[in-house]
This record gives structure tokens, sequence and C-alpha cells, in this order.
């Protein structure tokens, strides 16, 4: 498998960051980012915590400001300007930790509420394709419940499926599976492979290393704002070359 | 099943238990007494001596309700009627039906129109139903609701019916305005942007200046008679000093923001359509109203607003004051938590100083002093200075409840909104709002509660609500002289229908947005 979707990575860059600096007041969190994305790459981002993985990740759709240099997403150069900020956030998707699901509004109505606000598709077609995207995500028949009443790792894909809606370009997930019990942790995992496989472009901030090794293309290791090592799967779990990766991974495949 | 089975640790279950009822002695009325009356000594103890308090005081009040009087003259043939039955005590409740209109209406509303008020509030339930049971009544019957302000206003005040209908007419202008700028090209709404800026700017700097005049002016009449009036007169002059060194930056930088919205257009649409309402009612809505009523004159026959009173006035400020408080309390709890300093700011000082004043003095200030700041031919409906105030006063505590709403949303649900690409206005109206208000329900409701009952603070500034005419034509006249316990019943009564109904609908409103496990 792993040599079929190496296939389908293209030579179209899809992110590019350059010399990406950020600082929360005087604490340097990001320290010369250089990383390029092409379309249909699949990146792992793995490190300790407070390594910066989820502040990189949350830069590329301007939740968090960076202070210095460039991040250039599909095109679109990211900066200050609102309008650019609405056209690279409808172009990226992202699933958080906790879900954030929308409480008030049944499961259909997470899915269908950007498309109708932000896309302005018709009520009728955004239902469609978000019945469409529940269905890939194997819960279609929960789309008038609300979100309180379904599991962690339904919500999660339902978050996922919100996301699709919006047919983004790109993906980032931040933790996906973090805050889920070990039951349903496959079930996530197993949908996003199912994602991968069809050539989207993903980001995982994720220590799930068997989702690494079956799906990345490429696995990046933060330490101190930093990318330390980044390498194929193969070569980063089997031979690392830097000691803080080597240490790191020990301690995560130790037990 | 072997002996071993006890002793080892490896178990395995074969056969599920079904499930069964509690035991008989375990339910039933026995039981609910048994568990909440007199669960033990102490307990018990509590119950008898809380049934012998209720017993005392319905034996106690029992007979005065009973023995009521619904038919006399005055309070003196009222109690000669007592005396005649042998009675030993026993309420006038005769007053209430003597003196019902003065205290449903006032005592100077004209009798021949008081089906107008009852009309308008019988329409009044009609209107809300839409509003209140929204998930119930269809949606096209909101239309009634947006029209129930003019209805009402014609109703209850009289005159000429083109008169409110013009206003309807010109807030439907604006609209348009508001349309047609919004859809504006670039390169015209630029233009038009400069002309706005430049007459806010103006405008505003012209407002300034005046003020800041004024406040010299205030300074100086104060006197120097104390340290305390000293302080005051330093105080006055400080601010005007203030507003005029920066009445004209502060132009400029109004002008020049609108101006520079051009492209976004939100600031230049809004400023427009709210120059348009201006000019549409200062110099069309009077004119034009009285032109068409000339031709086709419907009327009804005009009441003053110092001729409102009773219970009718209570529930006209209660309406207006709640329905208007809430949206300018989400604006200022919005306001609160925006990024633009300026905006923060004059939310925060608003919040803060309307929060530090007590309302009576705010009446005050609407009954004597707004006067002395308005030119002197200005003639503003005592009523209308009244909800002003009362407005300002509950919309200030009610943005501090929505922003207790706004704050107990997790970060997430904004970053979530973000996300998907929903900009400041649909991520507000979409997400944010609605579950911040839904956790400030019961702070809302608390507060439109207060505030009806504080409608009756009115009195205070001798406007004859119900308090104040049972304070004044009733209890002074000398049929009902020194009347006491039968009216103010009869005004606890009429408020607690209202709040209890409010505070009943909102538990069941709550229960209605319950979204969690149903």
């Amino acid at each position: 498998m792993n040599q079929q979707t190496q296939m389908q990575v293209s030579d179209e860059v899809a992110i590019e960051i350059r010399n990406m600096n950020k600082w929360y007041g005087t604490f340097h969190v990001l320290r010369d980012i250089d990383l390029t994305v092409m379309r249909g790459e699949r990146i792992v981002i793995c490190g300790p915590s407070g390594s910066g993985k989820s502040t990189l990740i949350r830069c590329i759709n301007a939740l968090e400001e960076h202070q210095k240099g460039s991040i250039n997403v599909d095109g679109t150069l990211l900066s200050s300007d609102l309008k650019n900020i609405d056209k690279i956030r409808s172009e990226v998707g992202m699933c958080f930790q906790h879900f954030n699901l929308f409480p008030h509004l049944t499961i259909l109505e997470n899915c269908t509420l950007a498309p109708i606000w932000v896309r302005k598709t018709p009520k009728k077609e955004a239902e469609e394709t978000a019945m469409h995207f529940l269905e890939k995500v194997k819960i279609p028949e929960q789309a008038d419940k609300y979100p309180g009443q379904l599991s962690g790792g339904q919500q999660q894909r339902v978050a996922i499926a919100r996301s699709l809606c919006m047919r983004p370009r790109i993906m980032l997930f931040d933790e996906p599976t973090s805050a889920l019990d070990p039951e349903m942790i496959k079930e996530v995992l197993d949908t996003m492979i199912e994602l991968a496989e069809e050539g989207m472009t993903m980001l995982c901030v994720t220590h799930e290393m068997g989702f690494a090794r079956q799906v990345a293309n490429r696995v990046i290791f933060m330490d101190a704002g930093q990318i330390v090592e980044q390498n194929e799967p193969e070569e980063f779990f089997n031979n690392p070359k830097s000691d803080r990766t080597k240490l790191f991974l020990s301690q995560i495949l130790g037990h | 099943m072997s002996d071993a089975h006890a002793h080892s640790v490896a178990f395995v279950r074969e056969t599920e238990i079904p499930p069964s009822p509690p035991p008989a002695s375990q339910a039933g009325a026995i039981k609910w007494m048994r568990d909440n009356l007199f669960s033990g000594l102490f307990n018990s103890i509590l119950t008898l001596l809380a049934i012998y308090f209720i017993y005392k005081l319905v034996a106690g009040a029992f007979p005065w309700f009973w023995n009521g009087v619904w038919d006399a003259e005055s309070i003196r043939d009222c109690r000669d009627i007592l005396a005649e039955r042998g009675a030993e005590t026993g309420a006038c409740f005769a007053v209430l039906v003597d003196r019902w209109d003065h205290l449903m209406f006032g005592f100077k509303y004209p009798q021949t129109e008081y089906w107008r008020p009852t009309l308008a509030f019988v329409l009044l339930l009609f209107a809300a139903a839409p509003a209140l049971f929204y998930k119930y009544v269809p949606r096209k019957f909101l239309l009634f609701t947006a029209l129930y302000p003019f209805i009402a206003f014609w109703l209850i005040w009289g005159g000429s019916l083109w008169l409110p209908l013009a206003i309807l007419v010109a807030i439907i202008a604006t609209g348009f305005v508001f349309r047609m700028v919004e859809g504006l090209d670039v390169n015209i709404r630029s233009i038009l942007a400069a002309i706005v800026g430049l007459v806010a700017g103006i405008g505003l700097a012209y407002l300034l200046y005046q003020g800041a005049k004024e406040l010299w002016f205030i300074s100086n009449s104060v006197g120097s008679g104390s340290i305390l009036t000293m302080l005051a007169s330093f105080l006055f002059k400080a601010a005007s000093v203030f507003m005029f060194v920066f009445f004209i930056p502060m132009g400029i930088f109004v002008g020049y923001a609108i101006y520079n919205d051009a492209e976004g257009g939100g600031l230049v649409t809004v400023v427009t359509a709210l120059f348009a309402l201006y000019l549409f009612v200062a110099y069309l809505v009077d004119p034009v109203a009285g032109a068409i009523n000339a031709i086709i004159p419907i009327e009804l026959q005009a009441v003053p607003s110092r001729d409102m009173g009773g219970y009718m006035l209570n529930m006209i400020l209660g309406v207006v004051c709640v329905s208007l408080s809430l949206p300018l309390g989400i604006v200022l709890a919005l306001g609160r938590q925006s990024n633009m300093p300026l905006i923060k700011g004059v939310c925060v000082v608003f919040i803060e100083f309307i929060r530090g004043v007590p309302l009576i003095t705010l009446l005050f200030v609407a009954n004597v002093m707004l006067a002395y700041f308005m030119p002197p031919e200005t003639n503003f409906d005592l009523i209308l200075r009244v909800i002003i105030m009362i407005t300002m006063f509950s919309s200030a505590y009610i943005a501090e409840v929505i922003r207790g709403g706004l704050a107990a949303l997790p970060k997430g649900q904004y970053e979530a909104a973000d996300s998907l690409g929903l900009n400041y206005t649909q991520a507000t109206r979409l997400i944010i709002l609605p579950q911040a208000l839904k956790i400030s329900i019961p702070g809302i409701v608390n507060i439109a509660v207060g505030l009806f009952k504080d409608t009756t603070l009115v009195s205070v500034i001798s406007m004859f609500d119900i308090v104040g005419m049972i304070r004044g034509p009733i209890q002074q006249s000398t049929d009902w002289i020194s009347i006491y316990w039968e009216v103010y019943l009869f005004a606890s009564m009429v408020f607690f229908v209202v709040c209890y109904s409010i505070s009943q609908y909102s538990q069941w409103l709550e229960r209605q947005l319950r979204t969690d496990h149903h």
C-alpha cells in the first residue's frame, strides 16, 4: 500500500512555509520553520508536549498569528488581510483534539452550516453533500441527533465529515485521537486512513505511531520549537539520526 | 458450582440476572411521607411545627378574605356593612371594583377609549407568541410581531394612523438604503464613503464642540462655594478642555475610518443607513403623514403621554424596555469583548457607569435634568425619557449577564467557527450567540423580572402607574382614605402573575433548548 500511496504525491506545492517564527510574548515557540508540503502528501508531526507542533499547524490556517517569515497555502499568501485568511480557512479543513462540534446544532446542521453560509450552497444540495460524507464516516443514522448524544469517536468522525463538507484541499489534524478511549481510536484512524488513500493532503499531529508507519510519506519530529528531524517513516523509526529523536522514540515505543 | 469456586479468583458469568421491581415496602405514599416528612425525630418536629404555622396563617387570613365586601361605595360604607354582618375582620375589596378603571388605566385616560389599550394588550399576546414559541408557530407570523409596535402605538396614543405608518415606511426605506449601499460597486462606494465620512466627521466634531461648550458652561454655573463644588467644577472644566482638544482629531479619525472602510463596506453601509433614517424621520415623516391625513383622515382621539397611568403604564414600560434592552445588551456585551479599544472603551464606561448609579437617580435625571440639557423648545416626551433611562439601566445589567455567557463558551467553539471560514458576523450569529444566550437565560430573565417590578419606581417621579394611583388618587380620596391591604395585595397579585409566567416560560425554554441526553 505504501508504494501505491507514494505515487499519488504530485510535484505541485500545497503549503510552503519559509523561515517562520512565532513568539508568545517573549517566549520563542516556533523557530525558523521551513517546510514544503506537496499536494497529496501525508505528513505526521510528532514530538514532546510543548514542542510547538500544534502551534505549527494552527499557524497554517491562521488560528495563531506568526510574527516572522511567510506561509503560502495553495498559492495564497497568509497575511493579516482578513479576506485572505477567510479564503485559506475555507480551503483548509481542521479537526481538533476536543472535536469542537457545535452542541446547539444537530449533526446534519453541523455539517451543512459552513457550506450554506460560506460557500452559499443551496440548503438541499448542502444536505445531500453532508449525508454523503456522513455515510463515508459511517454514521448517517445519527444525522438528526445532537453532538452531546454521541460517543467521542462518533463525534470526531462527525468533525471530520464537517470539515470534508467544505471540500477542502488540505486537512489538518490536531491530535484527533488524544481525547478518545482506545476502542474509539481505531474507528477514527480508519476514517483518516481512508481519507489518506484518496489522496488528501494531510498534516497530522499525533502520537499514533502505527498510523504514521502505515500512512505517512514523511514523519517530522519537533522539539523546542524547531524541526529536529524529518524522514520517511521506515527510516525515521528504524534508523533515527538525532539523539533527541532516539530518546523520544525509546520513550514512546519502549512499553 | 463447586466449593472450589468460592475460593478461586477466576469467575465466569453463565446466566444473566433478569431485572426485577423494587420491594413493595419501598414505594408508594407511605414511603414518600416517611422519606420526606418524618425521616427522623428532628425532621418530624420540624414538619409538625411547619404544619402548625401554616394552619395559623391560613386560619388568620381566611376570615379576612371570606368576609370580604365586594360591593360598597366607600370605606365607611364597607365598614358599616361588615359591622352589620357582625364580622370581626373583613376586606374591602369593593375598592378594586370601584376603582378598577383607575388601577388599570390611570385616572386621566378617556373612559370611552379603554377598549384601545385592552385591544393592544390582547394583540400583544398574539404578537409575542411567534417570538416566544418560535418552534410551534409558523415563521410568517413574525411579520405581525414586527408590525405590532406600530399598531400598539397607534391604539394607545391615538392620533393619525399615518404617523406610525410613515415611521414604518421610513424604517423599511432605510432597509432598502442599506441593501443598496451594500450592493454598490466598490468605486462608487468609495465616493459615497468619502462624502459620508466627511459629513459624519464634521457632524461628530460639531457635536463634540457643542458638548465641550456646554460642559464649560456647567462648570462655571456649579459655583465655587465649597471644596466639593470646586472639585466638580474642575472636573467639568477638565472634561471640557479634553473635548476642546480632541473634537477635531476625533472627527477626522471617525471620518477617515468610514472612508477607509469603503472596500469592506460594513461601516459605510451602517452609517449611510443611519443618516438616511435620520433624514427620513426628521424631515419627511411628519409632513408626509400630515399631508396624507389631510386627504384621508384616519384618526383616533389622541391621548397625551401624561394621561397614561395604572397597570397599563407598567405594562408599556415593562414590555418596551425589556424588548429594547435585550438587543442593546447583546451589542454592549459584544462591544465589551471587542478587539477595538475605542468600542470596548465606550462599552465598558457605559456599563460601569450605569451599574454604579441607582435607577431612581436615573429616573430623576429623566424627569428633571434632561430638560436642562435639551434646547429650550424641544418637548421630549416624558414616557420616552423614562423608557430611555430604564432601557439603558437594564441593558447594562443584561450586557454583563451575556458577557458571562460568552466567557463560559469554550475557546474551541470560536476556533471551530474560524477554521470553517465563517466571518465574525456569521460566527457570532450562528455559533456564539445562540449558545451564550442559552447559558444566560436565567440571568436575563432575572433582570427582566426585576425590571418589570422596577417600573413601579416611576411613581416617585409623579407618574401615576399602579402604585402611583394607589398612593395618590385612591388612598388620598375621601372615599377610600387609608386603605392599604386590599390595594397593595391586588398590585402584588398582578405583578406576581406576570413575573411568575415569565419565570415559568424561561424554565420551559431552557428545557426546549437542552440538546444533551434526551
